[in-house]
């Protein structure tokens, strides 16, 4: 039993979506050529999550891939209001003196976001009020604290971060009289999500990653060729200055405990994250808050499980590390991804694969012969590796899309085998996981003239 | 590139040195040979305008001119040989599947071997041979299959080994070769040269050839053409044949009333190469490699390979005209493919240097076989062009046999598969056409198989019942646009791949049509038959039935509600038409035939019926759906559902009566299933075509009834020794023939089309007899199943060809029918074939190079044999639940 191609590529491209920025004036003046994502799930329902919007109140766009873990009500969370806060954050005094006085005396509130959403890409109707409520505690703060220093973004990105894991972490404390919603804040804090996001604004690229997904740019050398650069550092086990890091904060007495197999604990794989409070709270809140949840919470034996070793929390924090990089006219594009690619893919692989769809799908001159002196092997030779490069290009609208094919489908040689993209795609859902995690890609890719202009 | 082409590929000097093109015209215009004559005046009128100085065109006048016809002007709207003609790769081959299309390309072969003697102009005429190689066991069968028939007809051909192909071409790469077919006497030509030699014959024998004309319009009146528009002045003619190539279609559309004529263009590519450093000798054979898609010849020392691609680029599909073919753009990613064939098959070619990749279009048709003959609209409108890109291999016969179809009223060979009337209107929408093309092409090189069915351009035609059908299983072919049914896959056994019915030996549906064929012959199954064509032809008083006498070989005039068999012959006693004919009342007559009879029997009744405002003739095959009822318990079924008594006793044979079913009212049943079966065909106006169908299949639940398709027909009807028209019998076959004396009545008081031929053949005896084989020592589940086409060897000589073919579930047995000749064996002059030649000979039947032992019969097997067998099986089966 075999996938037919176009059953393959409905599959493939169910969730795919594609932004490109509007022009003006028949000019792009943004650095933003637009992007490509998609996402391809393992699980069942998917955890992961994405996000992209740009900022209304102050200039540039907010990209992000959000891996959920312990379930996908973190990751739901973290991608519906994220980007607020650090929107928020971002704001300068007066913008946001008038969005309170707007809320204050029921006027229309200013756009602070303006999202580029898949139709399957969802917002929770139901806590949308609280959530406005603990965003607008988080600014009336900002009011008061008001520095009169002009926002760094870089901090404004930690700050951002951080208050929202800390909301998650009150909200689920409190709770809430609808019963709904006391479940769903719950759920939320008990799961987890990683973040990366990426924030453009001009040449000015920053990276905010909490956890092991993967910020990754994509540069053109001169010859031609593509070269990967990371900007972002995973949290994990394989990490040297995590590890390092998290037996700083902790006594010496459990440094053998902490990590365990490569897990945090024995227990978690990302060494920061959003949520997962059983890692945060201490032990007498976690069994407060748990016997006095409802019933659903008390019977699962996940949240009433204490990780063992558990001495001096909190041993998960979300603050994310902020990488800044100014872009070069050679940066083409940048590659946010959850671990589900990484884990199958080298980034150099993925920088030739990008460039390649990027630059192909533009740049495929017929050939003719004219008057030269060609032989017909060195033109068969030229035509196979046109076609190589073409192969399952014309099959794909979006980078992202093309980027899951290979990462799904490539076979030993590197390109891509029908056969087995048909056997992956036709797993079962319990046996999917087993074989690959949930993949979610934002491509996001640069206007070179605009960033060769500053 | 056009000014180099013109240099290698035809002569231009030939033109400098035949400048008396015109001279017919312009007697006193001096021989000078400047490069461009002025433009002679046209005629103002001529029994023959052939538009296109292709191949075609010119061969058409070449042949024309030869059998006498003098009055001839050819246009050429650019130059002479300079569209298809001048760029395509002249090789002329005779290794084709289709008889006709063989003897065609035979033909040509021959005639261009000495048409350089006979005009002077050099043809570049090379005796080459050529190899068609083989990369699977059946593509092997399938090249056998022709080299059989290339034997018969004394065509030099051999099945030789791939270490004897290596020894033919010093360059070719063998390891992944089973085998190949060598056909030493293919030739390669200038195929310009050869359209300018035709050009130069003809013109000698007095055709005016006017070059740098086209013509805009053509003029009909009262559905005959009377002359041509061109841009250059009008011509009168009685005759107008349209040779356009690719324009054809175009052309067709451009008089009064369109003549459609169904063909698209699709680019065609091929590369020619620098000389080797060793130039290859220009002897050297012609490589063809189907499975990789590609054939080689030898070019001036250097190689002219091309090939047929997967994924064909359609053209000019809204119709773009064009004086020339201009050197369309190349497109090197598009023959990647074909290059790798080509380096594969030949790797020492890799350090060759290229000098062109010629981007040359071909036009093609839906059923892959060319167009030929009279529009069946518009009398004196004359058609040859679609060829498929093998325009030069036919050029030769084409020309002829349309030239002898002008001349004579009709070819000296059945062109029935090449004939313009075994399309409709329906094939000539430009979607369907650019859709079947881009099928088409690749099928070129694609193996044969049997029962092969085309995938685009369906679902055009369909009964009402269509979706019902297709929800129980059925699987589909089409005839003539029209779905119908082959077999139903039964429920559970869904997983059956199309791809395993491709294949020359034992096909999967096997049981699937055994076990429909046997419900035929116990209980009862239901066919539905509604693409047969169905004309109503009535009168106001006699004039009906007094034409169709004239017409009709069978007496006619039988009582009301009486069934004929009859033929409608030709004047030489071949059948037209073979058809059922109901007789619904004194004055009105419901006539049956074959499903692509619906043009061509058309034509031919508007042609002969007088032109009597009190005849009325209308084809109401869209208004009847058709349903046969084929079994021992057909006639159960229906009594349960009429009132009107249907026994044997009142209603006999080949009877027919007006009467209800179920709720219907007004539906045709017929007591004749076309098979030989007891049962009824019921005609139903479509609107009542799913009540009638509900009722039959839920009352016939208890009798057992089932669906089934034309498979199973036709196992049946082959076993009973059926003939069936298009496929057994054509213009040159008649009644006597195929033992059907008994459907002629030559005494029936007045004069019909064709007695006097058949009273001679009553007389003197048939050259040729319709006979049934019953193949002995053929294992049907391990050897290499008939198809059609199969060569007849009696005692060891060759004596004709089967015509169709099917395994009968009843005698467990293949059979086989075809015509059986007698060659004297020494000067292999036809013979009388008399009953006792057929008797007393041994007989086999070679499928693909193997001979089967084979039973001759001239009449089916008892019915008695049949009937008892089935009895006995009925006992056991115990299928009665009553």
């Amino acid at each position: 039993f075999y996938l037919t191609p176009p059953q393959v590529n409905s599959i493939l491209k169910a969730n795919e979506y594609s932004f490109k920025v509007p022009e003006f004036d028949g000019k792009n003046v943004s650095s933003v050529l637009g992007f490509d994502s998609n996402q391809l799930p393992a699980n069942a329902p998917i955890e992961d999550r994405r996000s992209a919007a740009t900022c209304l109140q102050t200039r540039g766009m907010l990209l992000g891939v959000f891996d959920g873990h312990a379930g996908c009500a973190c990751a739901q969370a973290v991608s519906e209001r994220l980007f607020y806060y650090i929107a928020v954050s971002l704001l300068p005094h007066e913008t946001l003196l008038e969005i309170e006085n707007a809320v204050e005396s029921g006027r229309a509130l200013l756009p602070i976001l303006q999202w580029h959403k898949h139709p399957n890409d969802y917002f929770s109707k139901e806590a949308s009020k609280l959530y406005f409520n603990s965003l607008r505690t988080y600014w009336q703060e900002l009011i008061d604290l008001n520095s009169g220093e002009t926002t760094d973004v870089k901090e404004a990105l930690i700050n951002a971060f951080k208050r929202l894991d800390n909301d998650i972490s009150l909200e689920a404390q409190v709770g809430d009289p609808n019963s709904f919603l006391n479940y769903l804040v719950l759920r939320v804090a008990f799961s987890g999500a990683t973040a990366c996001v990426a924030h453009v604004d001009g040449v000015d690229l920053h990276i905010a990653n909490t956890g092991d997904s993967r910020a990754m740019l994509g540069v053109q050398e001169e010859d031609g060729s593509w070269s990967a650069v990371n900007l972002s550092y995973d949290h994990n086990a394989q990490n040297e200055h995590e590890v390092e890091r998290v037996k700083m904060e902790h006594p010496k007495a459990e440094e053998k405990s902490l990590v365990k197999q490569d897990r945090l604990l024995g227990l978690l794989m990302p060494f920061r994250a959003f949520g997962d409070v059983k890692f945060k709270w201490s032990i007498e809140l976690q069994k407060r808050v748990v016997e006095s949840g409802p019933d659903q919470l008390n019977e699962n034996e996940y949240t009433k499980f204490i990780p063992p070793n558990y001495h001096t929390p909190p041993y998960l924090t979300a603050e994310p590390e902020v990488i800044h990089h100014r872009l070069r006219p050679q940066d083409k594009f940048l590659v946010l991804a959850t671990d589900g690619l990484w884990e199958t893919m080298h980034r150099q692989d993925v920088a030739r694969i990008v460039g390649e769809y990027l630059t192909g799908v533009h740049h495929q001159q017929p050939i003719a012969v004219g008057g030269y002196k060609v032989t017909l092997g060195q033109m068969h030779g030229l035509l196979t590796e046109r076609r190589a490069r073409i192969s399952s290009v014309f099959e794909d609208q979006n980078a992202a899309t093309h980027l899951i094919r290979h990462a799904v489908g490539n076979n030993e040689f590197g390109t891509v085998d029908h056969e087995r993209l048909s056997k992956m795609l036709s797993l079962p859902e319990e046996l999917a996981r087993m074989y690959r995690d949930d993949i979610t890609i934002i491509v996001v890719q640069f206007n070179s003239h605009v960033i060769g202009a500053y | 590139a056009v000014g180099m082409f013109l240099r290698l590929l035809s002569d231009v000097r030939w033109r400098a040195a035949n400048p008396k093109w015109r001279r017919t015209t312009c007697s006193q215009r001096s021989t000078s040979s400047t490069a461009e004559p002025h433009p002679v005046s046209l005629p103002a009128q001529a029994q023959v305008v052939i538009c296109g100085g292709g191949i075609m065109g010119t061969s058409v006048a070449y042949h024309l001119s030869k059998m006498g016809w003098k009055d001839i002007v050819l246009l050429e709207q650019g130059r002479l040989a300079a569209g298809t003609t001048r760029f395509c790769a002249g090789i002329v081959s005779t290794a084709r599947h289709a008889a006709i299309e063989l003897k065609m390309a035979d033909y040509s072969n021959k005639l261009y071997q000495q048409l350089e003697q006979e005009t002077g102009v050099k043809t570049g005429y090379v005796k080459t041979g050529s190899v068609s190689l083989a990369q699977t066991q059946d593509r092997l069968i399938s090249l056998k299959r022709i080299a059989a028939s290339l034997n018969v007809m004394e065509i030099p051909c051999e099945i030789i080994t791939p270490k004897q192909v290596a020894r033919l071409h010093p360059l070719i790469n063998i390891h992944d070769l089973v085998g190949a077919m060598y056909v030493p006497e293919d030739a390669l030509v200038s195929s310009a040269n050869v359209s300018l030699a035709l050009a130069t014959a003809a013109s000698r024998n007095g055709v005016q050839i006017h070059e740098r004309t086209s013509v805009s319009h053509v003029s009909i009146q009262k559905g005959r053409v009377t002359g041509v528009e061109t841009d250059r002045g009008q011509i009168q003619c009685q005759y107008f044949v349209n040779c356009a190539g690719q324009w054809a279609y175009e052309l067709g559309h451009s008089g009064e009333e369109a003549v459609n004529i169904p063909l698209h263009a699709c680019e065609h590519f091929y590369l020619l190469t620098h000389p080797l450093k060793e130039p290859l000798a220009s002897t050297l054979p012609t490589i063809v490699d189907p499975d990789g898609r590609i054939y080689i010849r030898n070019w001036q020392g250097g190689i002219l390979s091309g090939g047929f691609e997967k994924n064909p680029k359609p053209l000019f599909t809204e119709g773009r005209n064009q004086l020339e073919i201009q050197n369309l753009q190349e497109d090197w990613d598009h023959f990647e493919p074909l290059l790798s064939a080509l380096l594969r098959r030949m790797p020492d070619l890799e350090a060759l240097q290229i000098m062109q990749l010629v981007n040359c279009p071909e036009s093609f048709t839906p059923d892959m076989r060319c167009v030929m003959g009279e529009s069946p609209t518009v009398r004196g409108y004359f058609v040859l062009a679609g060829m498929n890109s093998a325009g030069i291999s036919y050029g030769g016969g084409a020309g002829k046999y349309l030239a002898e179809w002008m001349v004579n009223g009709y070819p000296s060979e059945n062109v029935w598969p090449l004939d313009l009337k075994r399309f409709g209107s329906l094939q000539s929408s430009r979607t369907f056409l650019r859709h079947r093309v881009m099928e088409v092409m690749p099928l070129m090189c694609d193996l044969k198989v049997p029962r092969w069915d085309f995938q685009t351009g369906r679902q055009l035609r369909t009964s009402p019942l269509y979706d019902r059908l297709d929800a129980q299983g059925a699987r589909w072919m089409e005839k003539h646009g029209f779905e119908r049914v082959k077999y139903f896959v039964p429920p559970g056994n869904d997983l059956l791949d199309l791809g395993q019915s491709k294949t020359f030996y034992k096909p999967d549906w096997f049981d699937i049509v055994g076990s429909e064929v046997k419900c035929c012959k116990e209980a009862v199954c239901v066919i539905d038959m509604s693409s047969f064509t169905k004309f109503e032809i009535s009168s106001t008083g006699d004039q009906a039935l007094e034409s169709l006498q004239y017409l009709f070989s069978n007496d006619l005039d039988v009582p009301v509600g009486h069934v004929v068999h009859t033929g409608m012959l030709n004047e030489t006693g071949g059948y037209e038409n073979d058809c059922s004919i109901a007789r619904l009342s004194k004055r009105s007559f419901f006539m049956i035939s074959p499903t692509d009879q619906q043009v061509h029997c058309w034509a031919w009744l508007k042609n002969r019926l007088p032109d009597d405002s009190n005849i009325t003739m209308e084809d109401v095959t869209w208004k009847y759906t058709a349903l046969n009822l084929i079994g021992p318990r057909a006639v159960d079924v229906l009594s349960e559902l009429s009132y009107a008594p249907i026994t044997p006793e009142h209603f006999p044979s080949l009877f027919c009566k007006e009467m209800s079913v179920g709720y219907a009212n007004g539906i045709r049943v017929m007591s004749i299933t076309h098979t030989g079966e007891p049962g009824f065909m019921l005609y139903i106006p479509i609107e009542y075509a799913l009540h009638v169908y509900n009722e039959v299949m839920n009352m016939g639940q208890k009798y057992g009834i089932r669906n089934a398709g034309y498979y199973a027909l036709r196992s049946l009807r082959i076993e009973k020794f059926f003939a069936f028209w298009g496929q057994d019998l054509d213009a040159f076959t008649t009644p006597m023939e195929c033992g059907r004396e008994f459907q002629v009545k030559l005494e029936k008081g007045m004069q019909f089309v064709g007695q006097e031929a058949l009273l001679e053949q009553k007389q003197n005896g048939v050259y040729k007899r319709f006979t049934m084989f019953i193949l002995e020592d053929h294992d049907t589940d391990t050897d290499l199943w008939p198809w059609w086409g199969e060569p007849i060897f009696r005692n060891g000589r060759y004596v004709g060809k089967t015509t169709s073919s099917a395994y009968s579930y009843t005698l467990e047995r293949h059979v086989c029918l075809g015509f059986v000749q007698h060659f004297d064996e020494k000067t292999g002059e036809e013979l009388v074939v008399t009953t006792d030649f057929i008797n007393q000979g041994d007989y086999e039947i070679d499928i693909a190079g193997q001979r089967f032992q084979a039973k001759a019969k001239l009449y089916p097997f008892s019915s008695l044999f049949t009937h008892r067998r089935r009895k006995d099986e009925l006992e056991l089966s115990g299928y009665q639940r009553e």
